[in-house]
């Protein structure tokens, strides 16, 4: 079998090129896959689609790729946090289309699981709802949302294996795992790369069959958007 | 004097039973876990990932792998759980959280609420809101009764993008509780300085005013 490993981003993001659909983890700047979306501005990619729950701060996460005017469209529940998200969509230079976070994290979820699309009673009777096919069940009017896939989906874990096996850490998991599915080819970036069979079966939380790609990330900053602390 | 913010969340706290599941919005809603009593067992939810949200952390305890939905630092509770944000949501829009508390910038007398989107000004996004409001059990909104201009916020008809329908079951606003019934706003509580026939009139949708109105104790 060929290696799924690789030795850092550029050699995972073989393949990229204009226009694709990019499919991210992350929530907020919390397990953001932050080598490849450098990796992605360095490579000068442009006119792509990322479907990501957030679209970062100014000057970081997908934030950094806006500022490049790399982004063509983002797929997103919230992008509150960026400012120049905002200047962009008012003047036209961005796409945007809004998906409720649960509804995001399950067109994920199908797209990957191959289920074309899927009824939800999120956001009957808004904006969201425009165009939709809507459907009564038992009583109750549901839309029709679709799966979304990428080309490339990028994810961030804690741990990785050599075949791909994934372990997060605590609320680093959020989208990773649905967009881990979601991606022709999936790049796993992991703080720790470890040997296959050294992971606890019983503890991954994705296989490895969803991983194209593996390689052990640098440089994390980790950044957190609110530092909250306790006053004792 | 309308009530304080703190003095909104801490008559929602009142709201919250022993037992309860419970997912906390950004705002208000999020100072509601203040002043939950200590013995009501209650698990908190936070929709990015995790069941059993704990205080924010001393300066020692800082993970950037522990936020909760508003991006802050977060300690858990024992028996706590993390999961992915599909898993999150399946909780939520399969009913299994007991009662969602979150604010609003408009409700009106059907329990349609408001606040992800201002045309033209305000792009954020509603983020899990909508999911939160159309498959929640019992649904609370935190909020301003009027804006800065005294203008209700309590409509007749929201004015603005709605984020969900008819799913509002109570306001706790700064000038009382107010429940949404079949026939339009029922004033339950009001602010102990403040008399019902003026909420009413600072209220733009159809408000009646419960038999059994008392004031608010906190």
């Amino acid at each position: 079998m060929a290696s799924k490993v690789c030795a850092n981003a550029a050699e995972a993001l073989v393949g990229v090129k204009d226009g694709m659909t990019f499919v991210l983890g992350g929530f907020g700047l919390c397990g953001i896959p932050e080598n490849c979306i450098a990796e992605l501005q360095k490579l000068g990619v442009k006119n792509l689609t990322c479907v990501s729950n957030n679209a970062g701060v100014d000057d970081f996460g997908l934030g950094l790729l806006l500022q490049t005017r790399q982004i063509k469209k983002m797929i997103s529940s919230y992008v509150g946090e960026n400012a120049l998200f905002e200047k962009l969509f008012m003047s036209g230079e961005l796409e945007l289309e809004f998906a409720p976070q649960g509804t995001l994290a399950e067109r994920m979820r199908a797209g990957g699981a191959g289920i074309p699309a899927f009824f939800t009673p999120t956001g009957v009777g808004t904006l969201i709802a425009e165009g939709k096919e809507v459907r009564e069940f038992d009583g109750k009017k549901y839309i029709l949302e679709r799966g979304i896939t990428g080309d490339f989906a990028f994810v961030k874990a804690w741990k990785g294996d050599k075949f791909g096996n994934l372990v997060y850490r605590k609320t680093a998991r959020n989208f990773n795992p649905m967009a881990a599915t979601a991606g022709k080819i999936t790049v796993a970036e992991v703080e720790e790369l470890v040997e296959t069979g050294s992971l606890d079966p019983d503890q991954i939380h994705t296989p490895g069959i969803y991983v194209q790609k593996i390689f052990q990330g640098s440089n994390y900053q980790k950044r957190i958007e609110q530092k909250t602390l306790r006053k004792d | 004097m309308p009530l304080t913010r703190e003095d909104i969340a801490r008559r929602i706290a009142q709201e919250v039973e022993d037992g309860f599941v419970v997912n906390l919005g950004i705002g208000i809603p999020t100072l509601v876990a203040n002043y939950i009593p200590s013995h009501k067992d209650v698990m908190l939810q936070s929709e990015n990932g995790l069941l059993g949200v704990g205080p924010f952390p001393t300066a020692n305890e800082v993970d950037p792998d522990l936020i909760n939905a508003g991006k802050q630092t977060i300690t858990t509770v024992p028996g706590s759980s993390f999961f992915s944000s599909a898993d999150s949501f399946a909780m939520i829009r399969g009913g299994h959280v007991n009662l969602t508390i979150l604010g609003a910038m408009e409700v009106d007398e059907k329990g349609n609420i408001a606040n992800w989107m201002v045309p033209g000004k305000l792009v954020k996004g509603m983020g899990g809101a909508m999911d939160l409001v159309a498959s929640a059990r019992r649904v609370i909104v935190a909020m301003q009764h009027t804006d800065k201009e005294g203008n209700s916020k309590l409509r007749t008809k929201c004015t603005l993008p709605l984020t969900g329908l008819g799913c509002v079951n109570r306001i706790v606003s700064d000038f009382g509780v107010i429940d949404v019934g079949p026939d339009g706003f029922i004033l339950k509580e009001f602010a102990p300085d403040l008399n019902p026939s003026l909420i009413k009139e600072r209220t733009e949708g159809k408000l009646t005013i419960s038999p059994d109105v008392k004031a608010m104790t906190l």
